[in-house]
């Protein structure tokens, strides 16, 4: 199937292309701080883990929400996602390669990456979260890959996939659960010690995920022959909405918390976020434009008009994807660290390498996405024919 | 020769004692090379620091830095020379960020003012070893939460969990900032992994108090065993009142305030 | 037998050949010299017997291990006493002890690395962290 990759129109390959452009620019970004090390970020003794870690996180959940259409379609036999499961767990695939490469280059040490195995520590969440990751793409490689290939050539996939497809869903669960337990297990870093991570984190996956799903959908259906159906959009943004909605809630129930027990410790990192600390505001623009965004996407999805408007609800998911992204993948992680261990406030905000690597780790994950959409919907239009 | 079956449990018994004694043999024998403590080191069942900062204030000199001059000489501590990447194993802070929420905003001057001195309190109930994915931050038996740099990944998770901000990374190449006289008998660190005070395990092992310790003019600090009762930091604890740095997360510093 | 696009082939194979027997022709007949450690230091020169931790074809085939073997020992065990075969006993560290003898790395260590072809000062990457004794040269 895979030579379906290497054939395509102009607009595959400029497309591939461009996002070469910037995955050579992240590498080199990349090659400049293997060689002069962490300082080429805006990272401090202060601020440890910054935007590379956030998209971790933020990615870590788009890669959970597959399980947003694998689950209905084979427990609850929701046949309208049989045509997209193929998208969302090529999706996943994307995403968790994405996450994957995050850590690498996070790392100060990446050559050693491997004592992670070679020393395995089960007191340690990160290697649990290696093994979930890892096991995830797997499952999801050997998943996607089997029923599409079972497609194109007519027959029914193979058995033993069934129990994998069952495994896959705890999994996707578990790999944003783990990821949620790697902050929620730190004593003193108290925007983080919630209960509730683990609900939030799965609850802003599955409505960001999804939001990219459909609008991938979307792509796919104006630039193939391969329409993933209308009634599949539609039940993917009642499940997003939901998610939408119970995320912004999770988001009330910390404040609540925090600012009506009166506990100064409780309150310091959202008041960080989302009123400034000591005169430092760095995050406050960005925390209200995730407030302004998550309203209008709540505002749009509630409104029955805006599902039947093809444009509407794609500005809604943009809202939606980005609005979350503010929240998880700067909010969350950064907010973390302020104020630090012994309440000083010390900011951070990433430099230009440090962007530069994050953008083509994302063109990486774009590529991965792109070339595995191509085989997916190549075999579809061929089954289709 | 005929073997009965007493004669063949008898040889068979003497066998197996032989095969048995080999390892005595060799313990005995000195034709192989061994591994052992050194016999000079001073060890300890937990060891612990008490901070008596009122001896730190008055009888120390004005701004005195001689234990942490000390320190970082003995361990080619870097000086970066940035807030953002600064390295540091001992320092001083002001009451409201080494206790805070403990201030009340009515302290005597010198509490609010003057410097207490902050490092690695060496948590019996440690986070930065219980995240670290490859143990190079590790437990000893004597209480020292250890670093191994030659394991080190950087991944800075227990940066993460300290919460006591004891914990610093190697940004660049350490080498160049190395601005005390370079301890030719202490490595430095490379670029990418995460140091922090080790209570001078190797002075331990050399049978020496930490080097803070014995920097101190005004015998501020006291370092001892806190499982043993007639240590000296057992019995400066045992005659003046003392607090730990955020208790309530259960940690258990070693490292004692007595204010 | 006629082999298709027969002239691409062969030059393919060609260029393949060349390039993957580069490295034997373009340093023919540029034998590097063979590196001689040197043991005349002023620590080793006093020694009534030259005696290392362990016999010398030991220590040339093994010393890579020992060291890595003395720093877990060290590092994660807290052992720090070596006692050789012959009762001698040592500390256990490259720094402080193997350079306290071999005081020459430029003469000793490096001569072996530098013809086995590793990175000066970077592969093995003792030196980065260890700091080697003075030399004068």
């Amino acid at each position: 199937m895979l030579e379906r990759a290497l054939t395509g129109n102009t607009r595959y390959y400029k497309l591939l292309g461009t996002l070469l452009v910037f995955m050579g620019l992240g590498a080199v970004a990349w090659l400049t701080q293997l060689d002069r090390g962490l300082t080429i970020t805006g990272l401090s003794r202060d601020v440890s883990w910054g935007l590379y870690i956030a998209q971790f996180t933020y990615l870590v959940g788009v890669a959970a929400s597959a399980v947003m259409v694998v689950l209905p379609y084979y427990l609850h036999d929701v046949k309208a996602f049989g045509k997209i499961t193929i998208l969302g767990e090529f999706l996943a695939i994307a995403a968790v390669t994405m996450c994957l490469l995050f850590i690498v280059v996070d790392l100060g040490k990446p050559m050693r990456l491997l004592n992670v195995l070679l020393y395995p520590t089960p007191n340690s969440i990160l290697f649990w979260d290696m093994i979930v990751l890892n096991g995830y793409l797997l499952l999801n490689l050997f998943i996607g890959w089997n029923v599409l290939e079972a497609e194109r050539k007519g027959t029914h996939y193979p058995n033993w996939v069934k129990p994998l497809i069952y495994i896959s869903i705890p999994w996707a669960v578990s790999i944003h659960t783990v990821t949620a337990f790697l902050y929620a297990g730190l004593p003193s870093r108290h925007l983080w010690l919630t209960a509730i991570l683990a609900a939030r984190f799965l609850a802003s996956a599955f409505c960001s995920g999804p939001a990219l799903l459909i609008i991938l959908a979307y792509l796919v259906k104006k630039y193939s022959k391969f329409d993933p159906g209308k009634e599949a959009i539609d039940k993917l943004t009642t499940i997003m909405t939901y998610a939408l909605v119970i995320s912004i809630f999770f988001v009330g129930l910390e404040a609540f918390t925090a600012y009506y027990s009166g506990i100064p410790s409780h309150q310091f990192s959202l008041t960080y976020l989302f009123f400034g600390l000591e005169g430092h505001r760095g995050l406050v623009p960005f925390m209200w434009l995730f407030a302004a965004l998550a309203t209008a996407a709540t505002v749009l999805l509630l409104k029955p008009g805006t599902r039947a408007n093809e444009k509407h609800l794609l500005i809604a998911c943009g809202c939606v994807f980005f609005s979350m992204w503010l929240e998880k993948g700067i909010g969350l992680v950064v907010g973390g660290f302020i104020p630090n261990g012994l309440e000083q406030v010390r900011e951070y905000a990433p430099s230009i390498p440090e962007m530069m690597i994050v953008l083509g780790v994302w063109a990486t994950g774009f590529f991965v996405l792109t070339v595995l959409y191509k085989i997916a919907v190549s075999v579809k239009e061929e089954v289709q024919a | 020769m005929e073997t009965n079956r007493r004669d063949f449990l008898k040889i068979g018994g003497v066998c197996a004692l032989g095969l048995g004694s080999l390892p005595v043999l060799n313990a005995v024998a000195q034709n192989v090379p061994k591994i052992m403590d050194n016999p000079q080191a001073l060890t300890a069942k937990r060891w612990a620091m008490a901070i008596d900062v009122k001896k730190c204030w008055e009888k120390g000199k004005p701004g005195c830095k001689d234990c942490i001059l000390a320190c970082h000489t003995t361990h080619n501590v870097p000086d970066i020379g940035t807030l953002k990447e600064e390295i540091k194993w001992i320092w001083t802070e002001k009451y409201e960020n080494v206790f805070p929420g403990f201030e009340s905003g009515n302290e005597p001057h010198d509490i609010r003012e003057k410097p207490f001195l902050v490092l690695c309190n060496h948590c019996a109930n440690a986070p930065c070893t219980r995240v670290c994915p490859t143990k190079a931050t590790f437990k000893r038996a004597d209480g020292i939460t250890m670093m191994d740099f030659h394991r080190c990944i950087g991944c800075r998770y227990c940066m993460a969990g300290c919460p006591y901000g004891a914990r610093s990374f190697n940004f660049r190449d350490p080498r160049n900032y190395i601005k005390t006289e370079l301890n030719p008998t202490f490595p430095t660190r490379e670029r990418g992994v995460v140091e922090k005070c080790n209570f001078c395990e190797e002075r331990l092992a050399a049978g020496k108090i930490p080097a803070c310790v014995e920097a101190c003019a005004a015998k501020a600090l006291t370092f001892g065993d806190l499982e043993d009762p007639s240590s000296e930091v057992r019995k400066a604890l045992g005659a003046q009142y003392s607090i730990r740095r955020k208790p309530e997360l259960g940690t258990l510093p070693g490292v004692y305030y007595i204010i | 037998m006629k082999i298709y696009d027969g002239k691409y082939i062969l030059i393919g194979l060609l260029v393949f050949v060349g390039v993957i027997t580069f490295p034997i022709w373009f340093n023919l007949g540029k034998a590097a010299p063979p590196p001689e450690p040197k043991l005349d230091t002023p620590v080793i020169m006093q020694m009534a017997q030259k005696q290392c931790v362990l016999p010398r074809e030991e220590m040339r085939t093994g010393h890579m291990q020992i060291l890595n073997d003395w720093r877990t020992q060290v590092v994660r065990n807290g052992k720090r006493m070596y006692v050789a075969a012959d009762g001698k006993t040592y500390e256990m560290s490259l720094q402080n002890e193997c350079m306290r003898c071999h005081s020459n790395k430029t003469q000793f260590c490096d001569q072996c690395h530098t013809y086995a072809g590793l990175k000066l000062d970077s592969t093995p990457y003792c030196w980065t962290c260890h700091v080697p004794p003075k030399e004068t040269k």
